[in-house]
């Protein structure tokens, strides 16, 4: 039985386990903490924006840092721990393997990243996600880049461990019975994303190098000062990043896969499209990065490449909606917690990306680009998507996890405040974009609509946070002292449809 | 699975792609007529700083922090920068190009009535990015 919390263990126990779900509990902790952290900073820089002139935040400097370290927490150390969780608890399990293929590489992947946080929000640097040369090189004051491009090296390194692990896992130690045709999608969405990592990361690895040495003064590879250029590094930074996007979202959607035929009690639409959708967007997602660079000065040529691309992606992401909604097409479907967030995800995810479409269309990206259009754009992957996904499969394996029940009351309530406060934040923050406020900054002149848009934007930020006491009220109270719950099947959707079902890993 | 059959996902599918072939095409044949520059566009360098936008008129005349041109012309932006990333944009005419130190990117535009508009920067470029602000002032060439 893999109950971590119903049969208490001394901590030591746990952290120094290899034992996939101690693993993997590890993963959801620090990536729950992580996720408050950020959601902090974002709720002080929606404070701040409320009315021009300056409100709670003191200077720019600091609302600079504050939106730098945002972004860095909840993608690295949210986003990715958090999908790592859910890998690592039900991967092994899906492929029927005693535990990961490496159990010892697992925990150390684990362990760098709490020093790699540490760097980060110690050092506070200020130079946004993207760190752009020339200004990361001769202006972002140290030590803080410099703990930070560390802290990401050593992020980075933890994540190609991560996914040698999940594809060893998948590829090489799921049973001998099981083909490849009948992982599970989840299982499978693990395998994409991780061979996207092994592809993709390595290329900012190498710029981070360039970046390090750049700003030591012994090379010049992105300042014009000694001859270098700095959109070589937008290049090696969007040719990492924009598959990165993929990373991010793809083990969500798997997550969604779990959820979604559970809950309508119906068997997935098309596994098989499932499996080509995840496989053809980790391909064609190497095909998009220049699309953050149309205002660069690229040629007609370049940006119509990029463009094409980009656009290749979309038929990919609507298969999966197609798929979502085909499933529950005469499902008997019971709306739970989980299957609240998931479906409340694919409505934002398809949201996402028809104003990704306008994005890509090159004219139109010159009115919405650097403005707080794509601020609104990218959270509605990241937060209406990813979050969406993640949380939602977070309330589905807490009886798992916990062996107690979460309280399905606080459960909805925390969905309905948080999708009504992330349409008013971020659908706002499109229509802002479109008036031309740029992103990142700290102040901005009193324009009638950029108040209103503003004011709409922090009272939705507000919502969410409300929402999200109460998610922790009810993790923290729920996995305590929540109603013991019968694990094979805590939803009562019938015995089949949970899936951990009676496979569970001992400890060994 | 397996034992229905998938077309209304195909159809679906083939409609998709119908809808990202149209706009894929519509944007190219629009950015191919907005990126043909006039032959008569008048010159103006513009250079950004931290953190602040100067010009510079074909004539040798130079401003900083504020531009004036006149309406029904048609003007070529020749952008520089002498420090960081910084990105010249005049949302209202839709002209937005970076300014990247050691290059020189154009963009143009003509601007067709009198009237005064925000020039911004939209590309982060440290302290003072949210401030480095300037004015299009488009003047009447009759009066």
């Amino acid at each position: 039985m893999v109950l971590e919390l119903q049969k208490p263990r001394p901590i030591w126990q746990i952290m120094f386990s290899t034992h996939h779900t101690d693993v993997g509990l590890l993963y959801l902790i620090s990536s729950l903490a992580f996720l408050f952290l950020g959601g902090t900073l974002a709720l002080a820089i929606r404070a701040e924006l409320f009315l021009p002139g300056a409100q709670i935040i003191a200077d720019a400097m600091t609302f600079n840092r504050m939106f730098t370290v945002h972004g860095t927490t909840l993608i690295f150390l949210f986003i990715i721990p958090f999908a790592s969780a859910v890998g690592n608890y039900f991967v092994p399990i899906m492929v029927r393997y005693k535990d990961m293929a490496y159990p010892k590489l697992n925990a150390i992947a684990f362990w760098m990243i709490p020093p790699a946080g540490a760097l980060i929000w110690l050092g506070f640097a200020d130079f946004t996600w993207y760190a752009t040369p020339p200004y990361s090189i001769i202006s972002a004051p140290g030590p803080a880049a410099d703990m930070w491009i560390f802290g990401l090296k050593i992020l980075g390194i933890s994540s190609v461990l991560g996914a040698i692990n999940f594809i060893v896992t998948i590829l090489k130690c799921k049973h001998p019975d099981m083909s490849i045709g009948q992982v599970p999608l989840l299982a499978w969405s693990f395998l994409s994303s991780s061979l996207i990592i092994l592809v993709a990361i390595p290329t900012f690895a190498a710029a981070l190098l360039m970046l390090l040495t750049d700003r030591l003064g012994v090379s010049g590879f992105f300042n014009p000062a000694l001859g270098g250029d700095p959109i070589a590094y937008a290049h090696l930074f969007w040719f990492t990043f924009h598959p990165e996007v993929y990373v991010l979202v793809i083990p969500a959607i798997g997550m969604m896969y779990e959820i979604i035929p559970r809950f309508s009690r119906k068997p997935i639409f098309s596994y098989g499209s499932g499996v080509f959708a995840f496989v053809l967007l980790s391909i064609v997602g190497f095909s998009s990065w220049a699309h953050h660079m149309y205002a660069t000065g690229m040629s007609f040529t370049e940006k119509t490449v990029f463009m094409v691309g980009t656009l290749a992606a979309v038929p990919a992401s609507a298969m999966h909606v197609f798929n979502f909604l085909a499933t529950m097409w005469n499902g008997r479907i019971r709306f739970s917690t989980p299957m609240m967030w998931a479906v409340g995800g694919i409505a934002l995810f398809f949201s996402a990306g028809a104003g990704g479409v306008v994005n890509s269309a090159m004219p139109l990206d010159f009115s919405t680009h650097d403005t707080y259009w794509v601020v609104g754009h990218f959270h509605l992957f990241v937060m209406g998507t990813i979050a969406f996904g993640s949380i939602g499969y977070l309330y589905y394996m807490f009886p798992y996890v916990t062996g107690r029940m979460y309280n399905e009351a606080m459960g909805k309530i925390h969905f309905i405040l948080s999708f009504v406060g992330t349409v008013l934040v971020f659908f706002t923050q499109h229509v802002l974009g479109l008036y031309g406020m740029p992103r990142r900054i700290f102040d901005y002149p009193p324009i009638p609509e950029w108040i209103a848009m503003n004011q709409i934007a922090s009272v939705g930020a507000m919502i969410i946070g409300v929402s999200m006491a109460v998610f922790l009220a009810n993790m923290i109270h729920s996995s305590a002292k929540g109603t013991p719950t019968d694990t094979d099947d805590p939803f009562g959707l019938g015995g089949k449809y949970y899936y951990p079902f009676e496979a569970r890993n001992p400890h060994h | 699975m397996g034992h229905h059959s998938n077309w209304p996902e195909w159809i679906y599918i083939g409609v998709v792609i119908a809808l990202m072939t149209w706009v894929g095409a519509e944007a190219w044949e629009v950015e191919r007529i907005v990126e043909h520059v006039p032959a008569d566009a008048k010159v103006i360098k513009v250079v950004g700083q931290q953190w602040f936008w100067s010009f510079e008129h074909e004539d040798g005349t130079t401003e900083i922090g504020e531009l004036h041109v006149e309406a029904g012309k048609a003007y070529k932006f020749e952008i520089e920068s002498t420090d960081v990333i910084h990105s010249f944009n005049i949302h209202d005419y839709v002209v937005l190009m970076d300014a990247v130190p050691g290059r020189v990117n154009t963009v143009w535009f003509a601007p067709d009535k009198a009237g005064e508009h925000d020039i911004q920067c939209r590309e982060y470029c440290g302290l003072i990015h949210y401030n480095m602000r300037g004015k299009l002032i488009v003047e009447d060439p009759l009066s």
